[in-house]
């Protein structure tokens, strides 16, 4: 029986579960991927907005404006890449210069520090390769940029250091309420029980809370299309440059990432089904029409990979984070969409807050530690440092992917570590390994090879993203 | 009958315009006398030069290239697939080795050294 | 810091070469540094034969074509650092690297650069859909079944006729999969004839001119993909839609190369090539680096690398001697139906022949190359037909080197 069960390990579960693993609890992390952060928390803009936007008095706006400071702090002590690079949001038009003042006043109610409205002159001073066509622009100091995925990985394993349980591959098909709590069953027939449950189930969150009855709110599943271009781009801006917000979402974005590329997107596309995260031919198209809009100097040509993901919305806009009124102990943490991210780590506050108030026992524990080893440790050393470790650790000295430098001491501890990376994908979102310019052709079948030998499977067995996504189809034998 | 084909002997491609309605028959259109050699035979009894892989039996994930020491007919170019995929080779092995004998009249040899 | 008179980055087949006639030219303290376990370098996957009919004078395969100069490099003695990356090369020629043994910091008199190319990813073509396992470049899949001994799929489909992309269609047709087509967006093939003769035609393999993927199907794995074909701006022509069921997609849609060190180390680039910029000797416009291989421009020969790679030893090596001069230069440029011609500038007053490399822009048929220097021809060749995936070469004679005070052009003419 554990105290508290989250449902999907996202960044919102993976931070709540750092969050309560600071207290003398048990905590159960389900996921029904085969790794965490592979919804919408391994697709999004990675972007830390400012504030400026959410409704005054809305929860968005509430915890975003209290949201980013915490971020960052999280992000150092987890050592999670992020940078405050501000942004820039651009109007185009008169109409669209009323649009940016209406944010600034918007920005001054939810208490946003540090906003400026800027002529399209004093833009470009600031941002030189910037359209012509701005005519202002919003400038944001306060907003920033950080992995999605990184932080949500980080997070969980700093749970799991912690104390806290994760388990993949557990896909909920059942929520059964009795006098103890609840009774959380997978596809697979696995039961978990726990006192309390929380429902950080993204895209499926609707389908979760229905399990207990529960059929207050309905998903709507929105897809975004992204293009990632090579690190050679990675300086064309240093601000994230948005343009004015429209119905359908805060429009297409141009920024750097923290690790030096160029990102480009996301559309806005309602889907069936969380599972549509196909990209599209039109979708990639407006990704790079509406990118040049803003900067038109972007080389499309050095495109390393295009994504798509897909968010959850709800019909009123705002967070839903309540206990359910079908089951008490039962929090639905739903429709985190923008900024979600950047309020992860209030969200997460938040609903442990929430746990107490409905009757969970916060009591510190004083064994957390809240810090995690760096794993880019290698990469920010001086190379007589370098020389050294590799003295120590070998494999630190063979580079399995040359286009991002990763060795194999690096990848072997990305499967050894909370949490371990079971395929490809899963190594690369942790290391990087075949993230770069050649996207995995050099890196795969030694990244395979490592998976095989540290997990002790045969090399056939070894997937790109869990169960069915085998990468050979079988050895050639005589 | 008069055949077109692009002579395969060397990267130039030579495109080869072959008669065999006389005998011997006439080619014209290559630019040298290997192209003359690969056109009669092209028409008559074409063959190729088998490359493959053979398994290293005593080394872990590990392959060797092996490949016909001649030309074999061309009609028995998966007949010959499925000897070497029968076979496997103990390593150490040397480029020119010989891994099976007479396989449609011809050998099949390593092509790289495994230690 | 340890110091040596040259370093070679690279031990395929550009680096070994390099590194044996630099050892031949008189300088004998020669190191390479290279990133894998075996000299060789992609050869050693491409276990079809083909190789070294113009550099050897018989047909070699990969790994037999690699062993040629594997074994000049020993008898040399020349030391190889195997399973060492280079991670920075500086101007004034410090190579850092690192291997399981530490960090290496080698000063060198000279540095001959020979990484050689990588293939362009999915993600740089675009292609919409899904993102399941079975994407492989042509290159990856090569590895795990030529080198690995791994089925990488059992219906497969093949975009791009790229000579990487031809000799997988017959390997996988050879080693049981069934291929169901070879797509390629231009209106002709990239690949050599020959290939498409003997690695398609003899399997019975259809080659599709003008059609792209137009989707990737499959959520875990591929279960299949759209193909359509193109119009003139290879954008999809909707009507003209199929699906093909199949679990692999391989992609041979051209070679990048793999510049990183060079434009790091901030030596000037050419847009075209995606290589250095270079002279006669493959002397970059930093003085004391050379470039030669797939790292400078893509060739279609390997005989051709090794024949680039030569120069580039030779004048690495008078480089460190102090006998490689310097001269004035005179640039070079491709004119009418000619992409580009390397090198990219050439100097004065050597009084040797100088060979020029170029590609066409498209396809033709009998064409006259014609090498002038403002109004005088300084040399011209007839060929009988020139393609994209052929490398030109065109040599002008010492004597017409002399008195040159314009540019080099390099142009083509249809012929009947």
């Amino acid at each position: 029986m554990y105290d508290v069960t989250i449902i999907g390990a996202g960044v919102v579960g993976g931070m709540l579960a750092r969050e309560l693993s600071k207290y003398r609890l048990s905590v159960c992390l389900l996921e029904r991927g085969n790794d965490v952060a592979c919804g919408a928390s391994k697709a999004n803009s990675g972007i830390v907005h400012g504030g400026y936007d959410p409704v005054p008095g809305t929860l968005k706006a509430k915890l975003n404006t209290v949201g980013v400071e915490k971020l960052f702090n999280t992000a150092e002590e987890l050592h999670v890449p992020y940078r405050r690079n501000g942004s820039l949001v651009c109007a185009f038009s008169e109409a669209e210069n009323e649009t940016v003042q209406k944010l600034y006043n918007r920005g001054q109610e939810n208490n946003i520090p540090n906003l400026k409205v800027l002529s399209g002159e004093e833009v470009r001073k600031i941002e030189p390769n910037l359209s012509e066509s701005v005519t202002s622009a919003l400038l944001v100091e306060n907003a920033g940029i950080i992995c999605p995925y990184e932080l949500t990985i980080a997070a969980v394993g700093n749970a799991m250091d912690n104390g806290a349980t994760l388990k993949t591959d557990f896909e909920v098909v059942g929520i059964e309420k009795n006098e103890n709590g609840f009774v959380i069953t997978s596809v697979d027939g696995e039961t978990v029980e726990s006192r309390f449950a929380v429902n950080c189930a993204g895209c499926y969150s609707d389908k979760i809370a229905q399990m207990i009855g529960d059929n207050s709110f309905e998903i709507i599943p929105r897809a975004g299309e992204y293009l990632l271009l090579d690190k050679n781009e990675g300086k064309r801006v240093s601000y994230t440059i948005f343009q004015v917000p429209t119905a359908d979402g805060k429009g297409i974005l141009v920024s750097p990432t923290v690790d030096g590329n160029l990102l480009t997107g996301p559309t806005a596309l309602a889907v069936e089904t969380p599972e549509n995260n196909e990209t599209t031919l039109d979708g990639l198209d407006t990704v790079r029409k509406l990118a040049l809009k803003s900067v038109p100097s972007v080389d499309f040509r050095q495109v390393i990979t295009g994504f798509s993901g897909v968010r959850s919305s709800e019909k009123n806009g705002d967070f839903i984070i309540e206990e359910s009124k079908a089951a008490k102990g039962f929090v639905n943490v739903a429709a985190i969409d923008s900024p979600g991210l950047t309020c992860s780590a209030a969200i997460a506050e938040y609903v442990t807050e929430l746990l107490e108030s409905i009757g969970l026992d916060l009591t510190l524990n004083p064994d957390f530690d809240g810090r995690r080893e760096n794993p880019h440790l290698f990469h920010t050393m001086t190379t007589e440092e370098k020389n050294e470790y590799i003295k120590a650790h070998p494999q630190y000295g063979r580079i399995i992917c040359r286009c991002e430098g990763v060795s194999e001491g690096e990848i072997r501890d990305a499967i050894r570590r909370n949490p371990p990376a079971h395929d490809i994908d899963g190594v690369k979102r942790r290391t990087r390994s075949g993230m770069g310019r050649c996207q995995g052709g050099f890196c795969a079948p030694y990244v395979m090879k490592l998976l095989s030998e540290e997990n002790n499977v045969p090399f056939e067995t070894v997937t790109k993203s869990g169960k069915n996504a085998e990468m050979v189809v079988g050895r050639i034998e005589p | 009958m008069k055949r077109e084909l692009t002579c395969i002997i060397c990267p130039r491609g030579c495109t080869l315009s072959v008669d065999t309605d006389v005998t011997p028959a006439v080619v014209t259109g290559n630019s040298c006398p290997k192209g003359e050699t690969y056109g009669i035979e092209e028409c008559t009894h074409p063959v190729r030069t088998v490359t493959a892989i053979m398994r290293v039996a005593n080394r872990e994930d590990t392959m060797v290239s092996v490949k016909t020491a001649a030309p074999i007919p061309k009609e028995h170019i998966f007949d010959c697939m499925a000897e070497i995929n029968r076979t496997t080779v103990d390593a150490p092995v040397k480029i020119g080795q010989k891994v099976l004998t007479n396989v449609f009249g011809t050998d099949i040899i390593v092509t790289k050294k495994i230690l | 810091m340890t110091e040596h008179d040259i370093v070679v980055i690279g031990g395929g087949p550009a680096g070994m070469a390099a590194a044996v006639a630099a050892f031949d030219n008189g300088v004998t303290d020669v190191v390479i540094l290279d990133r894998d376990e075996h000299l060789g370098g992609i050869l050693n996957q491409c276990i079809h034969n083909g190789f070294g009919l113009h550099k050897l004078g018989r047909e070699l395969t990969g790994p037999e074509y690699a062993a040629v100069y594997a074994e000049k490099v020993a008898e040399r003695g020349i030391r190889v650092y195997d399973k060492t990356m280079v991670t920075a090369v500086s101007k004034d020629r410090i190579v850092t690297a690192q291997n399981k043994d530490g960090m290496l910091e080698i000063k060198a008199k000279a540095v001959i650069l020979a990484m050689g190319c990588r293939e362009r990813p999915r993600g740089a073509l675009s292609i919409p859909g899904a993102r399941p396992a079975g994407v492989y470049s042509a290159g990856t899949a090569q590895k795990l079944v030529n080198c690995m001994g791994y089925a990488v799929g059992k219906k497969v489909v093949i975009l791009g006729s790229g000579d990487i992309g031809l000799i997988m269609a017959r390997r996988m047709s050879l080693q049981g999969a069934k291929v169901e087509a070879v797509c390629e967006i231009m209106p002709y093939s990239g690949g050599l004839t020959r290939n498409i003769v003997q690695c398609l035609e003899d399997f019975g393999i259809p080659l599709y001119l003008s059609t792209t993927v137009a989707e990737i199907h499959g959520k875990k794995r591929v279960e299949g993909v759209t193909i359509a074909q193109v119009d003139e701006n290879r954008r999809v022509i909707e009507s003209t839609k199929r699906y093909i069921p199949c679990d692999t997609l391989l992609l041979s849609c051209g070679l990048i190369p793999e510049n990183e060190l060079t434009s790091s180390a901030g030596i000037a680039m050419s847009g075209i090539t995606s290589g250095a910029l270079v002279d006669e000797y493959r002397q970059t416009e930093t003085a004391g680096i050379f470039a030669c291989g797939n790292v400078l421009q893509v060739h279609d020969l390997v005989d051709y690398v090794s024949d680039e790679a030569e120069l580039a030893g030779i004048g690495a090596a008078r480089f460190v001697k102090g006998t490689l001069g310097t001269f004035e230069t005179i640039e070079t440029k491709p004119e009418n139906g000619v992409r580009y011609v390397l090198p990219q500038r050439v100097s004065l007053g050597r009084n040797e022949d100088v060979s020029l490399f170029l590609r066409v822009v498209k396809p033709f048929g009998k064409v006259r190359f014609t090498v002038k220097s403002g109004d005088t021809v300084l040399a011209n060749a007839v060929r009988l037909k020139a393609a994209p995936g052929e490398m030109e070469k065109l040599t002008v004679r010492a004597e017409k080197m002399q008195n040159i005070t314009e540019p080099i052009t390099v142009c083509l003419e249809e012929v009947q």
